[in-house]
């Protein structure tokens, strides 16, 4: 037995040991770049390079990031609530085909403004739908979450080739894809916007979902924090018995807490069915649901630090394809070797440099004056 | 005493961060003599054992066990210095036997058989020489309390141990248990067996022990042979400052009945009955003491009373709304009703560790204004209101911002209980309200109640400490096995009585309450 682990200054906790993990993951990345013979200060160029080297890259790299966003809100917000929802995967390809439905049933009829907000309306509904059901399996069951949320995984990827293959395919169509969406089922992609106040940018995926997203991020912040119901929320998350004692029903909170969690997740159906495919598609959610776990984790589950580990996940996935594409001997699987381990540094082993970090701190700090750290641990 | 002590500690020294929980403690403990340690809560007696003990390292200082400096790397070597410690709470296994559980550990050998009749003869060796008699066949789960507190006490003396550390071993006993286990310790104390006794009880270090250090803040603050001392003087030096052993109170008066349980009753899935019949009123301005060995029943009471649970049958009525089987309630509504309730175990109930101590101050509150406005919680008015709390109840240090967990027990539980009472509830439910919780901080606490229920507030307050219900209630009421077994007004009411009524052994002094 040692002593407690003892917390870290706020600016070593949210910046230095996130700060830390990355470079070591990159070190890592370099020893195993190396091995298979590409010069790895070569290959960091072009990966850096293919993420934010023109505004064509940086697009690829918020549209990436957007999805990141979505689901790492998702897995944050049910995880202050104590809940591990790694049913974002399903969450979102169910949001996704609210979202599509909607549009296939109204966008002959309605104009862009009404229809962009129904369409958003349904993936809400739908992806907190998705999620109710787990939800609802632990609160009145007692069903684990975690187990029921990834079979729903598979529950939502098998429903969605049924209705590809059997309903919504387009007549005549040889791929499980539906009819495209008109005009007015069209988010407008970021191009278009800036074009009309004035500013030139390369085409790419990014489109109106990011301004979702940054609202979502807004609104995650206001709710957990900043209202009972986030109070309630976090209170069941962190002891439930003392949620039970202040009269909070464990059971809605489950529902609350999952229902927002699918609802986030099934944006990402927003931003690549209404956004880019402008059809429902298959397979389109391509593992942003699992990878919003790593997001949150390294975010440490706060909107603020979600976005910056959703831009670095962004950038990881576009400057990996390009480097990809440039390097032949970096294959895509290598690409996801490396996303792995910078998860595997900055989540599992998110805390393997604190005592190191402490130790430096200490050495740092003891010279001058050993006082100062326990005046501030009282004030 | 020139003789070589047992154990002998220098210049210990143990820090946590920046903590100083040991600083410099050097002491002598006697050879086949009852040592006692006491101090308040935080004092560091704890951790010195550990140290002993061998489960933390000390930062300097020496060990000598019987004049020999020894390092203690883990409870392994303390074991093998014969060493040995009963913890407050106990490590046995409930489903096996008293046999099974003493050999558990020191097994002897890849076949049972062997060591189990090695261990009966050691056993029933033990049993003759120190008057230690268990049936070694019996389920633990099946023993009383008393009775496993015995089996911690022979697994530790089955492993060889002469030197023997009880860490607030009556936590858990009746009167009468504690005073069988003294006498246990005295038996030991003729055979030649070296006994320390960790306490915060004055009650225990006089009836138990020949000698007492006390500590306070880390350090050995005193060192006197219990003879020549009082409690008095002891409760003086644990604080550092003069202590008020009475408390003054005002006659009651009582009025309307403000709560009102009949026939109360909570069976479980399982079929346990876990309260059985439980009849009692609580009236404006007074405190209803209910006192019981842990376990009988009082938790599941408060949790009914408090709304957490519904019962199974009888009807609780509450200030004119009645709640049964049929209309349960939840916590939120008796809040609204007036009810407040101050949990037993705080950290588990009554507060969210990581969170600041500013937003545990609205716990139950959280939708209420001012701190909740126009569904918006207004952060500014919750600090203030926490300030306020903090200044009224002096919890120290007075920071709103820190984390809940980083204040001290006492603190923590001055924060609750100023939160249940800032808003001046009709009914206040306390569960060991000073649980935890040094002198100086009981003593306030225990003023603050009786100020509640001399404001008319109808007060009830269930806790394991006898001392506690003697020195608040007007009326204490026994629990015992889910029940209400006699009810004592306060004046008539002596330690020997109620001590027989927790153990389910004696009559009534007046009848029942209730049909």
């Amino acid at each position: 037995m040692s002593a407690p682990r003892r917390p870290l200054p706020a600016w070593a906790e949210i910046a230095a040991l996130p700060l830390i993990n990355i470079a070591l993951a990159f070190v890592t990345v370099g020893i195993i770049v190396r091995i298979i013979g590409v010069d790895p200060f070569h290959a960091l160029r072009f990966l850096v390079l293919g993420a934010i080297g023109s505004s064509e890259a940086i697009g690829y790299t918020l549209y990436y990031t957007t999805n990141f966003i979505f689901t790492g809100l998702a897995v944050a917000v049910a995880f202050h609530a104590g809940l591990f929802n790694i049913g974002g995967e399903g969450q979102a390809y169910i949001g996704g085909l609210g979202c599509g439905l909607a549009i296939l049933a109204f966008d002959h009829f309605l104009p862009a403004w009404a229809m962009i907000p129904l369409a958003i309306a349904a993936a809400t509904l739908f992806g907190a739908a998705w999620a109710a059901v787990p939800a609802w399996l632990q609160a009145w069951r007692g069903s684990h979450i975690v187990i029921t949320t990834i079979m729903f995984n598979f529950v939502a990827s098998a429903l969605m080739v049924y209705l590809m293959v059997n309903v919504l395919i387009a007549p005549g169509s040889m791929t499980p894809q539906s009819r495209n969406f008109t005009a007015s089922g069209k988010l407008p992609s970021m191009q278009e916007v800036l074009a009309a106040v004035g500013i030139q940018v390369a085409p790419s995926a990014l489109n109106l979902s990011i301004v979702l997203a940054v609202f979502c991020c807004v609104g995650v912040w206001v709710f957990l924090w900043h209202t009972p119901w986030g109070y309630e929320l976090r209170t069941m998350g962190h002891n439930p018995e003392a949620a039970v004692y202040a009269g909070t029903s464990i059971k809605r909170t489950t529902m609350l807490a999952m229902c927002l969690s699918g609802a986030l997740a099934g944006f990402v159906g927003v931003n690549e069915l209404m956004g880019v495919h402008q059809r429902i598609v298959l397979d389109f959610p391509a593992g942003y649901g699992f990878a919003g776990i790593a997001v949150a984790l390294m975010g440490r589950s706060h909107p603020l630090g979600i976005v910056l580990a959703a831009l670095l996940f962004g950038a990881l996935q576009q400057g990996g394809a390009e480097l990809a594409f440039e390097i032949p001997a970096i294959t895509r699987e290598m690409v996801v070797v490396i996303q792995g381990l910078i998860i595997l540094f900055s989540g599992a082993l998110a805390h393997l440099p604190r005592p190191w970090l402490q130790w430096m701190l200490a050495l740092f700090a003891s010279p001058r004056s050993g006082e100062v750290p326990a005046k501030r641990a009282e004030g | 005493m020139t003789a070589i002590p047992a154990i002998e500690l220098q210049g210990i020294q143990k820090s946590f961060g920046n903590v100083h929980a040991v600083r410099g403690v050097s002491l002598r403990i006697e050879k086949g003599a009852i040592t006692g340690i006491v101090g308040e809560n935080g004092a560091g007696k704890s951790t010195l054992m550990s140290i002993l003990y061998g489960l933390y390292h000390a930062d300097a200082g020496e060990i000598r066990v019987e004049g020999r400096a020894v390092r203690m790397e883990n409870p392994r070597d303390a074991i093998a210095q014969g060493i040995g410690m009963v913890h407050q709470h106990f490590m046995l296994v409930g489903t096996f036997t008293v046999l099974e559980n003493l050999v558990l550990g020191a097994e002897g050998g890849a076949l049972l058989a062997g060591g189990l009749a090695a261990a009966r003869a050691e056993l029933a060796r033990l049993a003759r020489e120190y008057g230690l008699a268990v049936d070694p066949d019996a389920l633990v789960a099946d023993l009383s309390v008393g009775e496993q507190q015995r089996v911690e006490i022979l697994k530790v003396l089955f492993r060889g141990a002469r030197i023997l550390i009880l860490d607030e071993p009556s936590a858990v006993l009746t009167p009468q248990e504690t005073d069988q286990l003294f006498r246990i310790l005295a038996t030991l104390r003729e055979r030649g067996v070296t006994v320390v006794l960790i306490t915060h009880k004055l009650r225990e270090i006089m009836a138990a022990t020949d000698h007492v250090y006390v500590m306070r803040q880390g350090q050995i603050v005193a060192d006197r042979r219990t003879a020549d001392t009082s409690p008095e003087e002891l409760a003086e030096l644990m604080v550092g400052r003069k202590v008020l052993m009475q408390l003054d109170k005002a006659p009651k008066r009582p009025g309307d009945v403000l709560l009102q349980a009949d026939h109360l009753t909570l069976v479980d899935e399982r079929g346990v009955r876990l309260l059985d019949d439980v009849g009692l009123e609580l009236r404006a301005g007074e405190i209803v003491g209910i006192a019981g060995v842990s376990g009988n029943g009082q938790t599941e009471l408060l949790q009914v009373l408090s709304g957490i649970r519904a019962p199974t049958g009888g009807r609780l009525v509450v200030r004119g709304r009645t709640i049964d089987p049929h209309h349960p309630t939840d916590p939120a509504e008796m809040r609204d009703l007036g009810v407040a309730h101050v949990p037993e175990d705080r950290l588990r109930q009554g507060m969210v560790a990581a969170f600041q101590a500013a937003e545990t101050s609205i716990l139950g509150y959280q939708e209420e204004p001012p701190f909740c406005r126009h569904y918006l919680m207004d952060g500014p008015a919750v600090g203030a209101h926490c300030a306020v709390l903090m200044e009224r109840f002096d919890v120290r240090p007075r920071a709103p911002g820190l984390r809940s967990s980083s204040f001290s027990g006492g603190n923590q539980q001055k924060l609750v209980l100023a939160r249940e009472m800032a808003r001046e509830p009709k009914v206040l439910l306390v569960g060991q309200p000073t649980r935890g919780v040094d002198i100086g901080a009981i003593e306030f606490i225990h003023r603050e109640l009786l100020k509640s229920r001399d404001q008319g507030c109808a007060v009830l307050v269930i806790s394991v400490e006898l001392d506690e219900i003697l020195a608040l209630a007007d009326r204490i009421l026994v629990m015992f096995a889910g029940r209400i077994v006699g009810e004592v007004p306060a004046g008539r009411a002596d330690e020997r009585t109620l001590g027989l009524m927790m153990a389910g052994a004696a009559p009534a002094l007046s009848e029942v309450e209730g049909p």
